[in-house]
C-alpha cells in the first residue's frame, strides 16, 4: 500500500521517535510512506491566532502537492492533522473567505492512528504481532485536535474514542478507563506560559496514575511533548516525584512488532520508560 | 467586572464580530457549556461565556484587553459542546486578531510574541525552527530575565540541553525549496511576521 505521509515539524525534531517509530512500523507492515514533497509548516495555533488566511493557505499548499501526488494522505501529528482538516473544509464547502486554489479535495487526509485503525491494516497488525504487550496497563491520551471539533475531524465518538484502545487491545495491553481521554494538555502554551502547561500536564498526569495505569499512551507530539519533558516541574508543583512513561503509540506498535529499534526510541524520551517495560519482560 | 458602574448595551460591536468571526455572539443563552469544561478557565479574567456576553453588551476594550483571549488553547472543547453551534473558539481567534490590530494594551503580551516568533520562522524558512524561535522568543519576550530571577531558566536550560543531546532540537535550520512561494503566502494576507 501506498500513501503520502506529511509528518510536520515536530517529527523532525522534538517527537524524532514519532517519526522513527511511525517508518519502522509501516516498513514491518509494507506500507509505503512518501513523504510529501517540499512540504511546509501548517502554521498551527500561530496561523489561526493571527491571520485567518493564512491559517488556510499554509496548510492548503500541502494538500494541493497531496492531491498531486494522488494518494491518501497520512498525518501523526494531530495539530498538523486537524489544520489540514480545516484547509481541506474551508475548500470544499466554500466557506469565506474564498480562497483560490487548484484544489478539489480528492485526496483524504488521515490521521496516523485512524489510518492503522482501518480494517486492512489491524488484519495485518494481527498477523505480525510477535511480542504481545501483557503486562501493559494503558490509559489512551487522544488529547484534543485528533476528535475536535468532529464536523472537521470527522471523529466517530469525539468524547470518548476508541481507536486507540481497541489497536492496544489487540496488540495484548490492557487499557484502563479513565476520563481524561479528550482533556487538553494545555497545548501551545508551552513556551509562553509554561505555569499552565504544568497544572493540565500535571492534572493528566496524577490522573492517569490514580487510574491503576502503567503508562499513558499518545498519538499527538504536543501532548508527549508536554508530558513527558515536564516531569521534573510537575514534581516540583505537586510537592511528590512523578515518574511516568508516555509512549507514542507507534512505539507500542513497533515493539509489538518485534522492531529492533525500541530501544533508540525510548532513549529519546526524558521520563526513562525502559525500568517498566524490562519489569514486564518487554525490553 | 465593572460591577459599580451601570453598563448601557452597545450592539454595534456584535454586528461587528459577526462579520469578523463570522459567528453569532447573540446565539448564546448564557448556559455555561463552555466556561464549564474550558480547561484554562482557572489562569483566565473573564470565563468564556462572560467574554460572549461582554461582547454583546460592547464592551470592546475589556475584551480586546482580556487575558482569556490569549489563553485559550484552541483545544475546542466549548466549540464542540455549545448547544447553539456558536463556534468559540473561532470568535477567540478574531478577538485576538482584532486585539492586535486595535494597538491596545495586551492582556497576555506573552502569547503573541511566541506567535510572532513562530510565524517569522516559517516565513523565512517555510518550517518551524524550534532553537532559534526558542533563543528569538526568550529575548523578545522578557523571559530571559524573568526566568533567571526566578531561577526558572538554570531548568529550561538544563531541559534543553537534554533534549540536544536526544537528538530533538536541531543545531541548525531545515529550510524548504518553496520559500518564495511561502513569502508569497505571507505578503498576500498582509500578515507581517
Amino acid at each position: 500500500m501506498k500513501v503520502s505521509y506529511y509528518p510536520g515539524c515536530s517529527l523532525h525534531s522534538t517527537a524524532l521517535e514519532y517519526d522513527e517509530s511511525t517508518q519502522e512500523v509501516c516498513q514491518i507492515l509494507d506500507i509505503d510512506l512518501n513523504e510529501l514533497n517540499d512540504w511546509n509548516c501548517c502554521g498551527a495555533s500561530s496561523a489561526h491566532s493571527t491571520d485567518e488566511i493564512l491559517a488556510i493557505e499554509l496548510p492548503l499548499r500541502n494538500l494541493v502537492t497531496a492531491e498531486e501526488a494522488g494518494m491518501d494522505l497520512v498525518v501523526p501529528c494531530a495539530a498538523c492533522f486537524q489544520r489540514l482538516k480545516v484547509a481541506e473544509k474551508h475548500i470544499i464547502e466554500e466557506k469565506e473567505p474564498a480562497i483560490e486554489t487548484s484544489y478539489q479535495g480528492k485526496v483524504p487526509v488521515k490521521h496516523l492512528l485512524d489510518f492503522f485503525s482501518e480494517e486492512e491494516n489491524l488484519k495485518v497488525i494481527k498477523e505480525k504481532v510477535k511480542k504481545p504487550l501483557s503486562g501493559l496497563k494503558a490509559v489512551c491520551y487522544y488529547g484534543c485536535l485528533i476528535v475536535r471539533p468532529p464536523e472537521i475531524t470527522d471523529a466517530i465518538d469525539h468524547e470518548n474514542p476508541q481507536a486507540m484502545d481497541e489497536l492496544l487491545t489487540l496488540l495484548g495491553a490492557e487499557t484502563y478507563p479513565w476520563s481524561y481521554k479528550t482533556d487538553c494538555c494545555g497545548g501551545g502554551l508551552l513556551l509562553s506560559r509554561t505555569d499552565i502547561i504544568i497544572q493540565l500536564s500535571g492534572k493528566l498526569l496524577q490522573m492517569a496514575e490514580e487510574s491503576g495505569a502503567n503508562c499513558i499512551v499518545t498519538a499527538c507530539p504536543v501532548c508527549q511533548v508536554n508530558l513527558d519533558t515536564r516531569q521534573a516541574e510537575i514534581s516540583k508543583n505537586l510537592g511528590k516525584e512523578v515518574h511516568f512513561p508516555v509512549f507514542y503509540f507507534t512505539e507500542l506498535l513497533g515493539l509489538a512488532l518485534g522492531s529492533e529499534e525500541v530501544g533508540q526510541w525510548l532513549e529519546r524520551h526524558i521520563a526513562d520508560p525502559s525500568d517498566l517495560l524490562k519489569s514486564k519482560n518487554l525490553l | 467586572m465593572q460591577s459599580e458602574s451601570v453598563i448601557v448595551p452597545d450592539h454595534t460591536w456584535l454586528a461587528e464580530v459577526g462579520k469578523s468571526s463570522g459567528e453569532n455572539a447573540s446565539d448564546c443563552y448564557q448556559c455555561l457549556k463552555c466556561s464549564s469544561g474550558c480547561p484554562v478557565t482557572f489562569a483566565m479574567d473573564y470565563l468564556p461565556h462572560q467574554i460572549i456576553h461582554m461582547i454583546r453588551m460592547g464592551l470592546k476594550d475589556e475584551v480586546l484587553k482580556s487575558s482569556s483571549i490569549w489563553l485559550c488553547t484552541s483545544c475546542e472543547t466549548c466549540t464542540t459542546r455549545c448547544p447553539n453551534n456558536i463556534d468559540i473558539a473561532k470568535i477567540m481567534d478574531a478577538m485576538r486578531m482584532t486585539s492586535i490590530k486595535s494597538g491596545l494594551k495586551v492582556g497576555e503580551k506573552r502569547v503573541p510574541i511566541f506567535h510572532n516568533t513562530f510565524l517569522s520562522s516559517i516565513k523565512s524558512k517555510g518550517k518551524v525552527y524550534e532553537l532559534g524561535m526558542i533563543g528569538k522568543y526568550t529575548l523578545k519576550s522578557g523571559d530571559a530575565v524573568s526566568k533567571l530571577k526566578s531561577g526558572s531558566l538554570f531548568d529550561e536550560a538544563k531541559l534543553g540541553w537534554q533534549m540536544f543531546k536526544k537528538g530533538k532540537l536541531k543545531l541548525f535550520p531545515k529550510k524548504i525549496k518553496g520559500r518564495k512561494e511561502i513569502k508569497r503566502l505571507f505578503k498576500k494576507t498582509g500578515e507581517e511576521a
